[in-house]
């Protein structure tokens, strides 16, 4: 098990996240935030949270469930699906997705066609805590990334937070 | 998390935790039911074959577009206008239609038991939609949960089923399925159309409907069928309304606001009065809205099964 960010480190990176965003939104006024669920919403909260800091403007922020999405509902043991909420129309709006680590980029494919059902958005864009580099089966590329990291498939990193399990922290971890 | 059953027979093989389940599942399927776009593509690869050998318009519509709004495909079979007349088995039938490369099967069946036998020759995961005077899974599934909507936890409330509990696979599921969600349940009507050893299921017997509504904090009233008495049961419609008919009259003479619930088709002015269906203790309109979330639920829950065996 191998620390890639710890309390402090990730602490900085979120800052510089919520920086970048509000470098190309500036005021929010057409943007949305929309988490993934349901590990993306920790860290879309945090995010929101430091946007709503610097801008001091109200953000409109959902969260979005891509369960019913998914391309693999036959093949693995079900998933139990969690609760969309996005009360604002996303329709021409730029839209940041937000999950927390980004690998095959089959849950971004999901979270786009679920996103479309709610209307038409005027940009989509994404932004990741981590981003497993080179190992993507679907041309999906993040616009703000929190950290790059090289894993294998057996690898798993694991996103960890105070809300949930009790620490700030991001590991890479061997499957044994 | 998939459920503990491979088809949905009946409420007697589901555990707690597969009822809790699909409640969970049915409310983000809700949800889903009030966007604009009221369609997800779950299984846009798997083919649903609606079989039925009974008469249904709520059921079959119900399954129809919870099939569909699930983006699957669906074919639709009933007896009449097939070759079940001209003498072919349930189970050619069936296989006919697996053949076709279908992936679930829901099936409506005037013989008690029929799911169960089909379960034991085909491989394909059956919902039961009912089979005789046996069970009715999603009807009480739906029951429960729009009474859940309306009442919070089920536990310690009190239901009361009026009418033909002899005949009705309704009366059957929902008394297996309150009971697992730990309702106390009564049944009343005419003797004639109750068990006699209904109370080995652990339900009060109250032949006196006014008494029974006093008692209860939901009415479930259901349909006279007429087409499953083979003998005359009671004298006339006009008695039986008069004695075991809920009217605005009996439920003003209550003190408390019961919730009405019919599982449809209501034969108005027998079992119930207009002045009830109507009336705004009635949820009749959200157990048929409800019935399209959890039948979705269900079908979601079951196909998870399919290529893990």
């Amino acid at each position: 098990m191998k620390t890639l960010l710890n309390n402090a480190q990730l602490d900085i990176t979120l800052q510089r996240l919520a920086h970048q965003l509000v470098e190309n939104h500036l005021s929010f006024q057409d943007s949305v935030i929309i988490g993934i669920q349901p590990r993306g919403i920790f860290l879309s909260d945090r995010i929101v949270k430091l946007v709503k800091k610097i801008t001091g403007a109200a953000i409109q922020y959902g969260k979005l469930d891509i369960t019913f999405y998914r391309d693999d509902v036959n093949t693995r043991d079900i998933h139990v699906p969690a609760a969309t909420d996005i009360p604002f129309s996303i329709e021409g709006k730029n839209v940041v997705l937000i999950d927390d680590v980004l690998h095959t980029g089959r849950t971004i494919r999901s979270a786009m066609d679920a996103l479309i059902d709610f209307g038409r958005p005027k940009k989509v864009e994404l932004l990741v805590l981590v981003d497993r580099r080179f190992s993507r089966e679907l041309p999906v590329q993040p616009d703000y990334v929190g950290h790059t990291v090289d894993t294998i498939l057996t690898q798993k990193v694991l996103v960890n937070w105070k809300e949930k399990d009790g620490n700030d922290e991001v590991v890479l971890k061997d499957k044994t | 998390m998939s459920l503990s059953v491979k088809h949905l027979l009946g409420i007697k093989e589901l555990t707690l935790q597969d009822i809790e389940q699909i409640f969970q599942t049915a409310d983000n399927f809700k949800q889903v039911l009030q966007r604009p776009i009221k369609k997800v593509p779950t299984l846009r690869d798997t083919t649903v074959a609606n079989i039925f050998f009974e008469n249904s318009t709520r059921t079959r519509l119900s399954f129809e577009l919870a099939e569909k709004r699930l983006g699957a495909d669906v074919v639709n079979f009933s007896a009449s206008g097939s070759s079940v007349s001209k003498g072919e088995t349930l189970i050619d039938t069936v296989n006919n239609i697996l053949a076709m490369k279908v992936d679930m099967v829901v099936m409506r069946h005037a013989a008690s038991g029929a799911p169960w036998f089909l379960a034991n020759h085909i491989d394909a995961s059956i919902i039961n939609a009912g089979d005789g005077t046996n069970e009715h899974p999603t009807q009480a599934l739906l029951d429960a949960y729009s009474m859940r909507e309306k009442l919070g936890s089920l536990k310690g409330k009190r239901v009361t089923i009026i009418g033909d509990i002899m005949h009705s696979r309704v009366a059957l599921s929902n008394i297996f399925c309150l009971a697992k969600l730990g309702a106390e349940v009564t049944v009343s009507g005419p003797p004639t159309l109750i068990p006699k050893h209904i109370s080995s299921l652990g339900v009060r017997v109250e032949y006196n409907v006014k008494k029974a509504l006093e008692w209860c904090h939901v009415a479930n009233v259901l349909r006279i069928q007429l087409e499953r008495q083979h003998k005359p049961l009671f004298s006339t419609l006009r008695e039986y309304a008069l004695y075991y008919g809920v009217n605005k009259q009996m439920l003003d003479s209550i003190k408390k606001d019961i919730i009405i619930m019919h599982p449809g088709p209501i034969n108005r002015g027998v079992e119930l009065n207009s002045d009830v269906a109507d009336s705004k203790q009635s949820i009749i309109l959200d157990q048929v809205e409800n019935g399209v979330a959890i039948r979705m639920a269900v079908i979601y829950l079951l196909s998870g099964k399919r290529e893990m065996e």
